[in-house]
C-alpha cells in the first residue's frame, strides 16, 4: 500500500485547505453547478442557484469538518463585492426612472403596506404557533437587507446573528416562492413584480428579478433600499406603539 | 473601465463614512447607490464604460449572497426549539407579503389613466 502517497496527499490537503483559493473556489464552482442546474430547468424560481450553492457547501464543510470561519477566508474576495453590486444598482434605477416617477404614488402606498405586512405577518404567525419572545423580536425585519435588519433587531432586544439567518432565509424563499405566489395572486406587471421582490426579499429577490427582467431589477433595487429605511423607522415606532 | 470601479468604491466609501458619522438606520452601499444615482441624474446619461462594469457585478449578483448564505450553518442551533413556528412563518409571511405588495402595487398602477396598454 502506498503509505507515502496517502501522507503526500494528506500533506497537500492540508496546505491547500489553509489557503483562502480552496473556499473561494468552492464557492464559484457551487454556485455555477447551480446556475447550470437553474438555467437547465428554464431559470425555474424553484431551481434558486443561490439555495442549491449554500446547501452544497454547508454539506462540504461539514463533511470535511471544516469551520465556517475557515471557509470564509477564501469566501470573503465574493461577500465583499456585494457593497459595489448594490451601489451599481443605480444603473437600471436610472434607466427606468420615468417609470419610477409615474408610479411615485403607487410606490409609497405598496412600500408601507409592504413594510407593515411583512413585520406584523411575521412575528404574529410565529407568535401564534409558540415561539419564544426573543425569536419573535428577530423575525420582525426578516424582509430588510441583513445589515439594517441585523441594526433593528438590536434596537428591539432581539438576536442580530438569528435575524442575520433569517433574512438570508427569507431572501433565499422568496427568491423561490414569490414568483409562484405573484402568478397564484395574478400580478403580471413587470414593475410590480420587481417591487413585491425586494420589498418582500432584499437582496436575494432583487437579484432573481434582475435575472427575469431589468425593469423589475429595477424596481426591485429600488424597494429594497426603501424597504430598508421603511422598517428602519416604522418597526421600532410601532413597537413601542403597541407592544 | 478601471475608472468606474473606482468611482463605484468611492460611492460605497462616501455612503459607509456618511452613515458611520451620521448612525443613519441605512447601509452605507444603499446611500451609495442614491450617490451614484444623483450623479448619473445631474450628468443625464449612463456611461458606456460603467454600464458594462456594474453590469458584469449586477449579472452575477445572486453569487454574492453564497457566502453570507452558508453562515447558516454556524447559527441553526440558535432556532433552539423554534424550529417549526419559524419555518412556517417565513414561508408564510414572505410569500404572503410579496404576494400583497404585488397586488397592491399593480392596483394603485393600473388606476392611472394611460399606463394601461403597455402593462404587459
Amino acid at each position: 500500500m502506498p503509505n507515502e502517497l496517502q501522507s503526500e496527499l494528506q500533506d497537500v490537503w492540508v496546505y491547500l485547505s489553509a489557503s483562502p483559493l480552496l473556499h473561494l473556489t468552492m464557492t464559484l464552482a457551487a454556485y455555477q453547478a447551480g446556475m447550470w442546474i437553474y438555467k437547465r430547468g428554464g431559470m425555474n424560481p424553484l431551481l434558486n442557484p443561490v439555495l442549491f450553492a449554500v446547501v452544497m457547501l454547508v454539506a462540504i464543510l461539514m463533511l470535511t469538518g471544516t469551520s465556517y470561519e475557515t471557509f470564509f477566508e477564501g469566501a470573503q474576495f465574493v461577500h465583499f463585492l456585494l457593497g459595489p453590486a448594490t451601489v451599481s444598482l443605480a444603473v437600471p434605477l436610472y434607466r427606468q426612472f420615468h417609470r419610477v416617477r409615474e408610479s411615485a404614488l403607487a410606490i409609497a402606498v405598496s412600500l408601507f403596506t409592504g413594510s407593515a405586512f411583512a413585520a406584523t405577518s411575521a412575528m404574529g404567525i410565529s407568535w401564534l404557533l409558540g415561539a419564544s419572545h426573543r425569536t419573535i423580536i428577530s423575525i420582525g425585519p426578516k424582509s430588510v437587507t441583513a445589515p439594517v435588519a441585523m441594526g433593528i433587531s438590536d434596537s428591539l432586544g432581539g438576536l442580530p446573528s438569528l435575524t442575520a439567518v433569517l433574512v438570508i432565509a427569507t431572501g433565499i424563499l422568496g427568491a423561490a416562492l414569490g414568483p409562484l405566489a405573484l402568478n397564484l395572486a395574478g400580478v403580471k406587471d413587470w414593475a410590480a413584480r420587481g417591487f413585491a421582490m425586494g420589498t418582500g426579499a432584499h437582496g436575494i429577490g432583487t437579484a432573481r428579478a434582475l435575472q427575469v427582467n431589468e425593469v423589475a431589477g429595477a424596481f426591485a433595487g429600488l424597494a429594497m433600499g426603501l424597504n430598508a429605511l421603511a422598517t428602519a423607522i416604522l418597526l421600532p415606532l410601532a413597537w413601542a406603539i403597541f407592544r | 473601465m478601471l475608472n468606474y470601479l473606482t468611482l463605484i468604491f468611492f460611492c460605497q466609501l462616501v455612503g459607509e463614512a456618511f452613515v458611520a458619522a451620521t448612525g443613519l438606520p441605512v447601509p452605507g452601499p444603499v446611500l451609495g447607490m442614491v450617490l451614484l444615482f444623483a450623479g448619473l441624474s445631474i450628468r443625464g446619461s449612463i456611461p458606456k464604460d460603467l454600464d458594462t462594469v456594474s453590469g458584469a457585478l449586477l449579472s452575477n449578483l445572486s453569487l454574492l449572497f453564497v457566502p453570507a448564505g452558508t453562515g447558516i450553518m454556524v447559527h441553526l442551533s440558535l432556532l433552539a426549539g423554534d424550529g417549526i413556528a419559524v419555518s412556517v412563518a417565513l414561508v408564510i409571511s414572505t410569500m404572503a407579503t410579496i404576494a400583497v405588495t404585488g397586488l397592491m402595487m399593480q392596483a394603485l398602477t393600473r388606476k392611472k389613466p394611460g399606463s394601461v396598454d403597455d402593462a404587459e
